[in-house]
Parts: C-alpha cells; sequence; structure tokens
C-alpha cells in the first residue's frame, strides 16, 4: 500500500508541475504574442470571458505573482478555461469535450491493442529464440520505431487514400452527409474513417512493445525458477505464460503507461494528417490560430491523462506482483 | 519521440566477449567498430548515415540547383531536369531535399550531445551527491518523463514563436533528457561503492571533478547509447515541430519542406514527392542511428546477441 500512496504523491506533485508550467509560460515568455491576441479579439468578447482570459494568461493585470496563481488554480479547479479563440464563441471546455471520444475512440484502443499484440510476439520470439520471429522482428520494428509516426501517416494516406482510394482521406465521418445518429451507416463510416489512422499507430507503436517484451522475456527465461519448472517438466505453454510471460510483462506495463505521453505525442500528428476531429488536431489547430487557452487546457488534459494511465498500471501492477505489496 | 523509448538500455560492466579480436578492441570506438564489422544491421546504419554526411557536407556539388531559386515550373511531376519534381513555388524538390540534409545532421548532433551532457550529468550527479539532492533531482526526472513531450516541446515552441535553430535545440533537450537521466542515474547507483571512487574520496577531490573525469569516462557505452537516442529523438521533434508550422520554417529542412508540402495540399495536386521524400529521408536518418545503437547494444550486452548455430562436433567455448 505504501507504493501506491507515494505514486498518488507523485501524481499530485506533477500535475501541480503541469498547472505551474502552463502559469508561468505566458508570464515568463517575451509577452507580444499573447497580447497581440487579445488586441485581435477586442470588442468581441464579454467583460467577464475577458476576465478569465486574462487570468489564464496573466494580462493587464497589477495583482502580484502570488494572487495571480491562486486566481489561476481556481479557474483550473472549475475547469473554466475561457472561451476558445479559434473556435469563438465556444468555451474551451465545450470544445475539447467535443474531441476527447475521437481520440479515446482512436488512441486508446489501438494503444491497448498495439499493447496486447506486441506483448504477445515479443514473448513468443524470446520462447523460440533464433527463430523466425526472433530474427525478422527487432531489426524490422527498431527502423519501423524510428521512423517519423507522421510520415507513415501521409504515405498510407497517399497510398491507400489517393491513389488507390480504398479509405476516405480525412476526418473521423462523412462531413457531407451531416448524419450523425447510432445507425449501422454512421457507424461503418465512423470505422472506415478510423482504419488508416488506426493502422499507422498501431503500427509504428507495436515495435516498442515487441522489442521490450523480447528483451525482458529473455532474461527472464534465464531465472532459476524458469529451469526448475522445465526440470519438473512442466508443459511448455504453461511455463511461457504463467512462469516467464507473467513476470516479464511486469517491467512492460510501467513501460506501457510511461510511454503512453510517447505514443500520445506520435498520435497526435498521425491525427493532424488524416485531419482527424480529435484531441491532436484540435491542439495543432490552437498552435496554429494561437488559441493559448484551448492550448493550455490541452497540455493540462493530456498530461493528466498520461498520468491516471501511470496510476492504473501501477494499481494493475500491485495485484499482479505480490511484491509491491509487501512493506517496502 | 517514441524511439526514445525503444533504445534498449546498454550495461557495459558485463563482460566483453573472450578471444583475441576483443580483447584488442576495448574503449568505445573499439566496440563501435567491432559492432560494425560484426553485425550487417550495424553497416547499413553506417552507410546510410555516411551518404547524408557527405550528401550535407557537398551539398553545392551535389544539388543540380540552387534550393531558393523559384524560377522553374510550378507543382511539376519527376521529370529529367527535375527528378523528384518542383513545388507549387517554383523550387526543385532534389536541390532542397541536398541542403536540407544540413540542418537535420545538425540537430542530431547539437541535440544528441547537449541532450546526453545534461542527462549525464544530472543522472551521475543525483546518484553519486545522494540523500536530498537525489531525492529533489529523481522527482525532477519523473515529473520530465511522465510530461508528455511533444505536447510539451508544441506549447514551449507556440509561446516563443519564430526562433533561430539554436532556440529549437535548447527546447528539445530542456523537454527530452529525463528519460536518458534515469539510465546514467542508475548506472551510477552501480558504481557508487566502487574502490577508485573511495580513493577519490579519500583524496578529497571536488565533487565535480569525480563525476567529471572518474565516473563519466566507466559510461562510455551508456554516453554512445544516449547520444543515438537523443540525436533520432530530436531530428524527430524538429521535423514534427516543423510540420506543424512551429519553430524554424523558412530554413530549408526536411521539416519545413513537408510543411510547405502539406499546405500546398501536394499529395493531392501532383507532387507528392515534394511531402514524402523529406519524411524518407528522415526516416532513412533516424533508422540508421537506430541500426547503429541496435548492434552497438549487442556488442556490449551479449545476452542480447543472437544465439549462435552450435557446430556438430565442436565443443562449445
Amino acid at each position: 500500500m505504501p507504493r501506491l500512496i507515494r505514486r498518488l504523491e507523485f501524481f499530485v506533485v506533477t500535475f501541480w508541475a503541469a498547472v505551474s508550467i502552463n502559469f508561468l509560460l505566458p508570464r515568463m515568455m517575451p509577452g507580444d504574442p499573447v497580447q497581440e491576441m487579445m488586441n485581435r479579439m477586442k470588442g468581441q468578447i464579454s467583460p467577464a470571458r475577458r476576465h478569465s482570459l486574462e487570468v489564464m494568461l496573466g494580462l493587464n493585470t497589477q495583482d502580484p505573482l502570488w494572487k495571480q496563481y491562486l486566481d489561476y488554480w481556481g479557474q483550473v479547479v472549475r475547469f473554466d478555461f475561457g472561451s476558445s479563440i479559434t473556435y469563438f464563441p465556444d468555451t474551451v471546455t465545450n470544445v475539447i469535450s467535443i474531441a476527447i471520444p475521437w481520440t479515446l475512440g482512436l488512441v486508446g484502443a489501438t494503444t491497448v491493442i498495439a499493447f496486447t499484440v506486441g506483448s504477445l510476439l515479443g514473448a513468443t520470439a524470446a520462447w523460440r529464440r533464433g527463430g523466425v520471429l526472433d530474427s525478422v522482428l527487432p531489426p524490422v520494428f527498431i527502423v519501423v520505431g524510428a521512423l517519423p509516426f507522421f510520415w507513415v501517416g501521409l504515405l498510407f494516406l497517399y497510398v491507400f487514400g489517393v491513389v488507390l482510394g480504398w479509405a476516405p482521406i480525412g476526418f473521423g465521418y462523412d462531413v457531407t452527409t451531416g448524419e450523425f445518429d447510432f445507425s449501422w451507416t454512421t457507424i461503418s463510416q465512423i470505422l472506415s474513417h478510423a482504419i488508416l489512422p488506426a493502422t499507422v499507430i498501431l503500427l509504428t507503436s507495436v515495435g516498442g512493445w515487441i522489442l521490450t517484451m523480447r528483451n525482458t522475456m529473455i532474461g527472464v527465461l534465464n531465472e532459476d525458477y524458469v529451469k526448475m519448472a522445465r526440470a519438473k517438466g512442466l508443459p511448455a505453454g504453461r511455463i511461457m505464460v504463467q512462469y516467464a510471460s507473467r513476470n516479464a510483462i511486469l517491467p512492460n506495463l510501467t513501460g506501457f503507461a510511461m510511454s503512453l505521453g510517447f505514443v500520445i505525442s506520435g498520435a497526435l500528428l498521425v491525427e493532424l494528417v488524416f485531419t482527424y476531429p480529435g484531441v491532436g488536431y484540435l491542439l495543432v489547430q490552437a498552435v496554429t490560430g494561437q488559441d493559448y487557452p484551448l492550448m493550455q487546457a490541452l497540455f493540462l488534459l493530456i498530461t493528466t491523462t498520461t498520468l491516471v494511465s501511470v496510476l492504473i498500471a501501477d494499481g494493475v501492477t500491485y495485484v499482479l506482483d505480490p511484491r509491491t505489496r509487501g512493506k517496502d | 519521440m517514441a524511439s526514445r523509448e525503444m533504445v534498449p538500455v546498454v550495461e557495459p560492466d558485463l563482460p566483453e566477449p573472450s578471444g583475441p579480436a576483443a580483447r584488442r578492441n576495448r574503449g568505445v570506438l573499439g566496440s563501435l567498430a567491432t559492432a560494425v564489422v560484426r553485425s550487417p544491421k550495424a553497416l547499413v546504419g553506417v552507410v546510410i548515415l555516411g551518404i547524408f554526411v557527405v550528401m550535407a557536407v557537398g551539398a553545392p556539388l551535389i544539388a543540380p540547383y540552387d534550393p531558393h531559386d523559384t524560377e522553374f515550373g510550378r507543382a511539376e511531376g519527376p521529370s529529367g531536369a527535375h527528378w523528384l519534381g518542383t513545388t507549387t513555388y517554383g523550387q526543385d524538390v532534389l536541390s532542397q531535399l541536398v541542403y536540407g540534409s544540413r540542418q537535420s545532421l545538425l540537430i542530431a548532433l547539437l541535440v544528441g550531445g547537449f541532450a546526453t551532457l545534461v542527462s549525464a550529468l544530472l543522472g551521475v550527479a543525483a546518484a553519486y551527491v545522494g540523500d536530498v539532492a537525489d531525492h529533489v533531482l529523481s522527482l525532477v526526472t519523473d515529473i520530465f518523463l511522465v510530461i508528455p513531450g511533444l505536447p510539451l516541446l508544441i506549447v514551449i515552441s507556440s509561446y516563443i514563436r519564430g526562433g533561430g535553430l539554436m532556440v529549437m535545440v535548447g527546447v528539445i533537450v530542456f523537454t527530452s533528457w529525463a528519460y536518458g537521466a534515469r539510465q546514467f542515474r542508475a548506472q551510477a547507483l552501480s558504481l557508487r561503492h566502487r574502490e577508485f571512487l573511495e580513493a577519490a574520496r579519500v583524496r578529497g577531490e571536488r565533487t565535480s571533478y569525480t563525476i567529471v573525469f572518474e565516473i563519466l569516462p566507466t559510461m562510455t557505452g551508456l554516453l554512445v547509447a544516449n547520444f543515438l537516442g537523443a540525436a533520432v529523438g530530436g531530428v524527430l521533434a524538429v521535423a514534427g515541430l516543423q510540420f506543424i508550422g512551429l519553430g524554424d520554417i523558412t530554413s530549408i529542412s526536411w521539416g519545413s519542406m513537408m510543411h510547405w508540402a502539406e499546405n500546398n495540399e501536394a499529395l493531392q495536386a501532383g507532387s507528392p514527392l515534394w511531402d514524402l521524400a523529406p519524411g524518407l529521408c528522415i526516416a532513412l536518418l533516424g533508422a540508421s542511428f537506430a541500426l547503429i545503437n541496435y548492434a552497438f547494444d549487442e556488442v556490449s550486452n551479449p545476452a542480447l546477441r543472437p544465439p549462435r548455430r552450435r557446430r556438430r562436433g565442436r565443443a562449445v567455448a
């Protein structure tokens, strides 16, 4: 239990750090871009909206820094990030809540699939040391892992979307029909629009899981308890799954949560390539439109998501690994 | 980005392979050379990297035109005069590609170097000094490790707007040192009670001296691995930033080529190579670093080496 409590503390500290980064950045940087943005907004927004933007970005205030900081936290806690500039007059919270399901569906699903498939392949590769899987997969995925996600996206978009015309080349569903309900046509449209970006994220992220799982598994297979299991004459499948894989997957699980940040980063750009209406596309829109309030909120959202995943992974490790339950 | 996570941890403490060939080849450059000779993977990596270096150094000789020239046809497909076609602005894609290699290689070098320096110093200092310093540094490292790098990079860059190459390098180093620092710390912790460090302590050496001249030289393997990993990360990060339109997009570089190509919908507009070729170069450069790193890792960590097939009738050494 103390371990979980320590992680919870870490969660709080990191969340505090992320909010503080958001608070400090616009105040530290030469203020021109932010002021510029506010000038463009003049006369378009109500005084209340204007005030909440000023608190977010630290403009037109004589308050001492600590007071600004407290006000800032006040707004963060109330999820009040002001109005979006790009999607004016919508509030930032509104704009983001529309984008979240798209990313959660696309990135969430593909990440879980990549982790499962990757760990299985990695374990099999290590089990059959020197076999076909073991000699082909690592070098292939080391190269694939170094590829820019967004370039693989462009390539797929060009080959399957533009040249072959097999899949739609953008958006999350067919925007021209305008119909949006839970009918079969809508669902099939969503799936057909997701297939290319999903494949790209899957292909570029699965390699990491294969390699780490393979390398840990190789280490675990040399452990005495695996030798013991072999000596007892246990069936191979049981040794592989219940003895070796179960132990090899633990560090991988922590890595899974940690690298979620990397995966999300890559997925952001894939969304941009496919103009997929998720969080990543929104972030890029915010950057292009100098929509600082939206940007701040998205950064906080992405960081919090990663943190929550780390916590979940810790919880699962706690259940799977008795050693973490001891008095450490 | 993703590739950083994949760089396997090097453990230089493991016994080197025995035999006369291995004994002659101690040292980093030695084991790098061994890696290249032994492994076709590393050879491929070195060859690709070599081609890019030649391209960057000899750019004026190799590029058929001035990359800034806008006097050619607009958005033409590949032809004899323009092997990779032209851009919507009437520039020669191949010439831009050749000149673009300069910035990417420079960034690989700078980010690799500075990020490794920061990671190594902070990681080793945390482990060697210990106590409160270790707690604080480790906490900061963990925080930076969890905060997603690219979004942070994007947020910082969008406040800075523009800014030259060094600003970009600085921001990337700031957002990417944590992963390496953790590896260095782990490695340094294992050395903490070795005799040569006790000796340095007894001699009363300054902490900074001990870290730089006593501890770091024993970690050459990790330094190289970290440099290669950070270099790939840097190239990908800059490309990603420029692709979005942040950082330095007026210079001739692979990332800014892709940015302008995307802005002009090059894929649909008949000059797909404007968009795809620079991406391929980034991919190849990243792959070459990754391949070299992998081979190097196999040399210094024998457990990962592909098992040799046993020959019949011979004792296995």
